[in-house]
């Protein structure tokens, strides 16, 4: 039983090692602790999804972990998406299709959109929707989003 | 948000999480999280140490049983169940289980977290106490199996005590059941809902209606029938901003009966 533990995390290849209270939730690790602000907080109430990181290959969202249980993890966050400056096709495609407007949802939503492109290459759009459920926008109305997942999936 | 402080503890068996939990009053376990971090965030619970029972694999995986029955970890996930071949046993499991939340938390929440939050609007209460469900709780003095209809207690409470674990759910084999329920957007949190089983004898359980899931004894499957039995139950609905206690009480009737008749149609199916 303790407060405070040491970690270690690998975010986007990078590793760090970190002393954590165990009352400090891993988006509050990643944003304050390791300055890696793309990850948004939305809500904070776990409703909104723009926390959304892939843990272990796994999308969560990250205001609802602990940090410490992400010790030893391999997390993405929108940071890692893009590896030599270009953008992804999904990154791509939000461009094309006017995915975004204030932005502030867009990092969870790229993250919820690639965890669905890796295990379903070609969504329908119903999966597309049922997919990005847990992430919200209060700008777009959604259809833009949806057209940009569905032409990254190549429909 | 900041959560108050909190100690931490990653035990290693659940003999361990047990012993942990036994000797810390303001302990709880930790399973997915989905809940429990949210509440902590808006102080409606404030833990002084959290047992964080991720990582425990005897508390992980889904069995079936030669006769049929299925023996589920309790911290196995959603999305688990929803992609695990042996939880088609029973289709029911895995169909409600993909219209809970989101993908995000369906990759972390629970089926043991689920029903020992007990939160009244939740899926798997009503679900697991109409398809005749039981649950395996440990503690000091050993295992003892309780059915659903005594694991649900209250609101937010169960009959896992102070030290103690769900460490196992058991279900019976079975096809032919049904789940209907109104929510808050499409996959939202349950306004009302029902859950209905007609392997062998018919069982019909409805949710947000009460503290706990109201089971009732239509005499028969037919829709007036189910409709009596529910209004005869005598729970008397909540009242909240989506819905009136009347208004809950008629969808309760409603939801009954759509989910008794999904489960007749795969009887005869």
């Amino acid at each position: 039983m303790e407060s405070s533990r040491a970690i270690t995390v690998t975010i986007n290849d990078v590793e760090y090692e970190r002393e954590v209270e165990a009352r400090k939730l891993l988006i509050h690790f990643i944003r304050d602790d390791l300055d890696l602000t793309g990850s948004h907080i939305g809500c904070d109430t776990g409703n909104c999804g723009a926390c959304s990181v892939i843990v272990d290959g796994v999308l969560l969202k990250s205001c609802m972990l602990l940090a410490v249980q992400a010790d030893g993890a391999t997390i993405e966050t929108v940071e890692g998406l893009s590896e030599s400056g270009e953008l992804t096709p999904l990154q791509q495609a939000f461009s094309d299709h006017h995915a975004l407007q204030c932005g502030y949802c867009t990092p969870g939503m790229l993250m919820s959109a690639t965890a669905l492109l890796r295990s379903n290459p070609n969504p329908s759009e119903a999966e597309v929707r049922k997919a990005l459920q847990g992430n919200i926008c209060r700008c777009t109305g959604y259809w833009n989003i949806i057209e940009a997942v569905k032409a990254a999936g190549g429909a | 948000m900041l959560l108050r402080e909190v100690e931490y503890a990653k035990p290693s068996s659940v003999a361990e999480a047990l012993t942990i939990l036994a000797a810390n009053d303001g302990a709880r376990a930790l399973a997915g999280g989905q809940t429990l971090v949210n509440v902590m965030k808006a102080r409606a619970a404030s833990p002084d140490a959290l047992v964080d029972l991720n990582g425990l694999e005897e508390l992980k995986g889904i069995e079936l049983g030669a006769d049929g029955t299925l023996s589920i970890g309790p911290m196995t996930t959603y999305a688990e169940i929803c992609a695990s071949a042996e939880a088609r046993a029973r289709p029911i499991l895995g169909e409600v289980c993909a219209q809970i939340a989101d993908v995000q938390v369906r990759n972390r929440g629970t089926i043991g977290g689920n029903i020992c939050a007990n939160d009244p609007t939740n899926h798997l209460p009503p679900l697991l106490t109409a398809i005749g469900a039981q649950m395996t709780i440990a503690g000091a003095g050993g295992e003892r199996l309780v059915p659903a209809e005594e694991f649900f207690i209250g609101v937010y409470l169960t009959a896992v005590g102070p030290g103690e674990l769900l460490t196992r759910i058991v279900i019976p084999a079975g096809r032919h059941d049904g789940f209907a329920a109104v929510t808050l957007g499409v996959d939202g949190t349950c306004i009302a809902n029902a859950a209905a089983s007609v392997n062998g004898s018919l069982r019909v359980a409805v949710g947000c209606v009460a503290a706990t899931p109201v089971l009732v004894h239509p005499a028969s499957a037919d829709d007036d029938a189910v409709r009596d039995a529910v209004r005869g139950a005598g729970f008397e609905a909540p009242s909240d901003v989506h819905a009136s206690s009347a208004y809950r009480a008629h969808l309760a009737e409603v939801l009954a009966v759509r989910a008794v008749r999904q489960a007749t149609e795969r009887a005869s199916a």
